[in-house]
């Protein structure tokens, strides 16, 4: 699968699950830039075909609306939607 | 995939406010955000041959993504009670800032649940003497054999219409 590894420092392990062609999910994108941390994402719309069911079940374990930007944080907290302060909070609290 | 010419997100952005402001709705005047989500429906038609929602996942088949073509069927009440529709490319007159900074919730129902839509909708057991199409836009009603080619009020082509009643 196309997953995307951008470098910095850790803060957790974060997941993106993004549109390629949304703007909220490139906000998100640039937020978690801006802030240093690593990261992964995926656009999902991008994904070849033959992958898309897999994708579709792993984000709905996370957000069963299937909505994006869908951030996963420690495999245990879920951020939908380009919440900014909220992501700025939870990073906050994560050891350098 | 081509990348987009200014001047066409320009020229689409300029037809789809003027479009927007004769049918009394409003674009987001945040320009950035509002040609991002231009470029994007530009993108989606060039991807997959209609201007899906740039914030949903679209199938890349028509039949199953008709409902968030943009306009989206979702966008009237997303206005209402939100303000925005869910990408905010369309606003509401009295949307606050607080409206436009957060995201609101996913009103599209899942794949299974708009099957059993579907399968509810076929028999219409009606003592009128004509069909009743409801455009799924913006809920215009007519009474006539065939919903228009394009709705008098939106603009929405044939195939967003449902049978009513």
């Amino acid at each position: 699968m196309d997953i995307k590894q951008v470098e910095g420092r850790k803060a957790g392990k974060l997941m993106l699950y993004a549109i390629s062609t949304c703007p909220w999910c490139q906000k998100t994108k640039t937020l978690l830039n801006e802030l240093g941390v690593e990261y992964s994402y995926i656009d999902v719309d991008l994904v070849p075909e033959e992958e898309e069911d897999k994708i579709r079940r792993e984000v709905e374990r996370w957000n069963d609306r299937l909505s994006f930007p869908t951030l996963v944080i420690d495999d245990e907290e879920v951020i939908i939607g380009f919440q900014e302060e909220r992501i700025r909070q939870v990073l906050k609290g994560k050891k350098q | 995939m081509n990348e987009i010419s200014p001047e066409k997100i320009q020229k689409y952005y300029h037809q789809l406010l003027t479009e927007a402001e004769k049918a009394g709705y409003h674009l987001n005047s945040d320009l950035d955000l509002t040609l991002e989500l231009v470029k994007s429906l530009l993108t989606n038609e060039e991807r997959y041959g209609y201007q899906s929602c740039p914030c949903r996942w679209a199938s890349g088949l028509k039949e199953e993504d008709r409902d968030i073509v943009c306009p989206c069927d979702y966008r009237d009440q997303d206005l209402a009670e939100y303000g925005r529709c869910y990408c905010a490319l369309y606003v509401s007159a009295k949307a606050t800032k607080e409206n436009l900074s957060q995201p609101i919730p996913e009103r599209r129902p899942s794949k299974e649940e708009r099957k059993k839509k579907a399968e509810k909708e076929i028999s219409h057991p009606s003592s009128l003497s004509l069909p009743v199409w409801r455009c799924q836009v913006c809920g215009y009603l007519c009474a006539r054999q065939e919903p228009p080619e394009v709705c008098p009020i939106c603009k929405a082509t044939k195939d967003r219409f449902e049978r009513f009643y």
